[in-house]
């Protein structure tokens, strides 16, 4: 089966269990929305999902395009084509975003000249001119988000997980952000959405929701879940076992 | 990849050249060692004499207390001199063969021809090739290997000899005007502008030898040159000691280049004093690139004498594996208007430290002098570390000095971030330390200008070659 497939998962960080046999399944071509308070383990998910070295997986599996790529370093499962947009992207001086968006999208064929750079941060709204700045040094939150969701556009990944892309944004922002998800699983992806907001699981029309708590998936079903936790918050899963 | 990489790294060792010394004089430092040297030099008595009063200030002088690093360096096992068996050169087809392989390993005679006015090379003590472009001749530039200049203008050298770096500096400043041999004299007359640079190459080829070399760079009113020195050295089972020098006099209005590309092996203890007195409206630029060595020691220095005069001092430390490197920069400001400018950055990895020590000192009566200091440390894993200690002296209160440190860290995460976007740990620290050291590597190799695009490709390389070594597993 193509997309991702996570296969009772049990991830200790710090020595501290954070995910406690989680499974899930995307389908290329899919978008799921994942939500969960905040420290439920969302974020830890995706982490271990693109590898990691510091979540250290106990038990289970991650598939990627049918392919057990658990035991693969980072860089072997991105080059499978697994993209990881993160939460929280850490800066670098002196780095310029041109660099990293070329040396990366030469290394993952994807088309890393100056046209194809500026045309992917167009579609985000950022200005071509950011490419001659410091990799996320002085980016506002907003700015982050649109050029972590820039680059899953331009390496078109078999595999997306997008933490929280749409946080701190604008609405105009949220809107794009939910259109080009939809627009990666229209390409053949498959999107593990990360979302707090209730407006962007709407726009992104989700194949399915997921709702994590303490390190379980303790929901699954569809807009109706979103819905539910937005009216009676997570305390209406809590105990529960699958909506479906 | 593994065997690809080990063949590229093998191809940048510095083969053995494996010629015999003809003479070489090694024991302990005294008078009867030094007046050997100055005996087997030929030497005029006023330099004997030079050398001797240095030797009493090495006799006196206290070892610095915080050297680190240096707990192997027995001054008494060393060969002090050493002349190697060969004639001088001054055109490659009379370089024997052994010698000629380890020079086209370096690179030299393709610069030689695309690149430079002028080439020295120095093997041991001894300055063995030695070739410059007519037209420096006829426009009365002197470039000449310090022994000659010392035999055949006596007169100019006293002038500068350890005159701005004097031997009472410091202990390894007073040995060095004890057992110094080699290096470079340049005399460029007024208003006369050497285009091409000219490089003066350092070789130490045995263990357990000391280099100590002396080169003196005279930019006369108006003029301009750009130096360029280099060093390398092979692979040893024990150590080596270079504790060479460079003094720079630069006249008023004049522009004086001094780049220097250390890529010594990790056996070399390297000690270095550098010092430039720049005149009025002059300037000169220290640029410094310190890829080798074991142990390194060095703080390009400025005296700032004239209104107006102006230094940029550029460094840039590679710290890996078991080294210390400790570099900085000193600008003096003695007059109204001077400025200055320092750019220092450092990578520290697999447990390399590097050190910045910084001075910046304005005499009272400076009014307007400008300084700026810039460094910052990259430290790529836990077992490294890196150190700042600046130090600003200001007595005068129209002066402007600015100092900005910063140590960044590359975390586990940030190399996470890159990983996952598909580039090994090994392209991604790449990728991080030429991010990093771009603005400082460009700086040193005046890309802007163009002017050093072929040693910049061969830095470029060899640090993405020691960056993909192994040792992170
Ligand atoms: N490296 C770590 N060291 C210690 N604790 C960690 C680490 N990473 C995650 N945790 C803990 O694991 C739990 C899950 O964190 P995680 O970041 O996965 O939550 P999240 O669901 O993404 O939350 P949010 O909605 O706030 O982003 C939290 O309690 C967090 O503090
Ligand atoms: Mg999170």
């Amino acid at each position: 089966m193509g997309g991702l497939e996570v296969d009772g998962l049990t991830v200790s960080v710090e020595g501290r269990r954070v995910l406690r046999g989680v499974s899930l399944s995307v389908r290329g071509g899919e978008v799921a929305v994942l939500m969960g308070p905040n420290g439920s383990g969302k974020t830890s998910l995706a982490l271990t999902i693109a590898g990691h070295p510091r979540y250290a997986v106990e038990e289970g599996r991650i598939l990627i395009d049918g392919e057990d790529v658990t035991g693969l370093k980072p860089e072997e499962r991105a080059l499978r084509g697994l993209f990881l947009a993160f939460q929280s992207p850490p800066a670098f001086e002196g780095v310029r975003v041109r660099t990293l968006l070329r040396e990366v999208a030469a290394r993952r064929g994807a088309p890393s000249d100056e046209q194809a750079l500026a045309a992917a941060l167009g579609r985000v709204g950022l200005p071509a001119g950011v490419l001659d700045r410091e990799l996320y040094r002085g980016f506002s939150g907003g700015e982050k988000k649109r050029l972590e969701v820039a680059q899953a556009l331009l390496f078109r990944p078999r595999v997306a997980v997008l933490d929280e892309p749409d946080s701190g944004l604008d609405v105009e922002g949220v809107k794009i952000v939910a259109g080009l998800a939809r627009e990666l699983a229209g390409a053949g992806a498959a999107v593990l959405l990360i979302t707090h907001s209730a407006r962007t699981a709407e726009l992104v029309a989700p194949d399915r929701v997921l709702v994590m708590l303490g390190g379980r998936i303790v929901a699954e079903g569809g807009l109706e879940l979103v819905k539910a936790v937005e009216e009676g918050g997570y305390g209406v899963l809590a105990g529960g076992g699958r909506a479906e | 990849m593994a065997v690809e990489l080990s063949r590229e790294l093998e191809a940048l060792e510095v083969p053995q050249p494996g010629l015999r010394p003809r003479l070489e004089i090694r024991g302990r430092i005294s008078r009867s060692l030094v007046e050997e040297i100055s005996r087997a030099k030929g030497e005029p008595e006023w330099m004997l004499r030079l050398r001797l009063r240095s030797l009493e200030l090495f006799e006196k002088l206290p070892t610095p207390n915080w050297l680190v690093g240096v707990e192997e360096l027995d001054l008494e096992e060393l060969a002090h001199y050493a002349r190697p068996d060969v004639e001088k050169a001054h055109r490659w087809e009379e370089v024997p063969e052994e010698l000629k392989r380890v020079y086209e390993r370096l690179g030299l005679p393709e610069l030689e021809r695309k690149v430079l006015a002028g080439l020295s090379i120095q093997l041991e003590s001894e300055v063995v090739f030695l070739s410059f472009r007519r037209y420096l001749e006829d426009k009365g530039v002197l470039i000449l290997d310090m022994e000659e200049a010392v035999r055949r203008y006596p007169d100019l050298v006293k002038r500068y000899f350890m005159r701005v770096f004097p031997p009472s500096d410091h202990k390894f400043a007073a040995l060095h005007g004890a057992l110094w041999s080699g290096g470079a004299f340049v005399y460029v007359p007024p208003g006369v502008a050497v285009e091409a640079p000219v490089e003066a190459f350092f070789l130490v080829s045995s263990e357990l030898l000391s280099q100590f070399e002396h080169s003196i760079i005279v930019a006369d009113r108006g003029s301009r040159i750009h130096f360029i020195e280099g060093c390398a050295a092979p692979l040893f089972r024990k150590y080596s000691f270079h504790d060479g020098m460079v003094e720079i006099y630069v006249g008023e209005g004049a522009r004086v280049k001094f780049t220097t590309l250390q890529n010594w092996s990790r056996n070399i203890i390297n000690f270095n004093n550098k010092r430039a007195l720049v005149e009025r409206g002059g300037s000169v630029e220290w640029a410094e690139v310190a890829l080798g060595s074991k142990v390194t020691y060095t703080y390009p220095s400025v005296i700032l004498r004239g209104e107006g005069a102006s230094a940029s001092i550029y460094n840039f430390t590679f710290a890996k594996g078991p080294t210390w490197k400790d570099s900085g920069a000193k600008a003096l400001h003695l007059a109204p208007n001077t400025r200055s400018e320092v750019l220092s950055k450092s990578v520290s990895l697999m447990g390399g430290t590097s050190v910045y020590r910084g001075l910046v000192r304005v005499a009272r009566g400076a009014r307007g002098a400008l300084a700026s200091v810039s460094c910052g440390s990259l430290v790529l894993d836990e077992r490294s570390s890196a150190h700042t200690y600046p130090r600003n002296e200001v007595e005068e209160p129209t002066a402007t000095v600015t100092h900005e440190a910063s140590v960044w860290r590359l975390s586990e995460d940030a190399l996470f971030y890159l990983r996952s976007r598909g580039l090994r740990a090994a392209e991604a620290r790449k990728l991080a330390v030429l991010g990093y050291a771009g603005d400082v590597l460009e700086a040193v190799a005046g890309l802007a200008s163009g002017l050093l695009i072929e040693y910049y490709a061969v830095l470029r390389r060899v640090l993405d070659l020691e960056l993909e070594e192994g040792g992170y597993g």
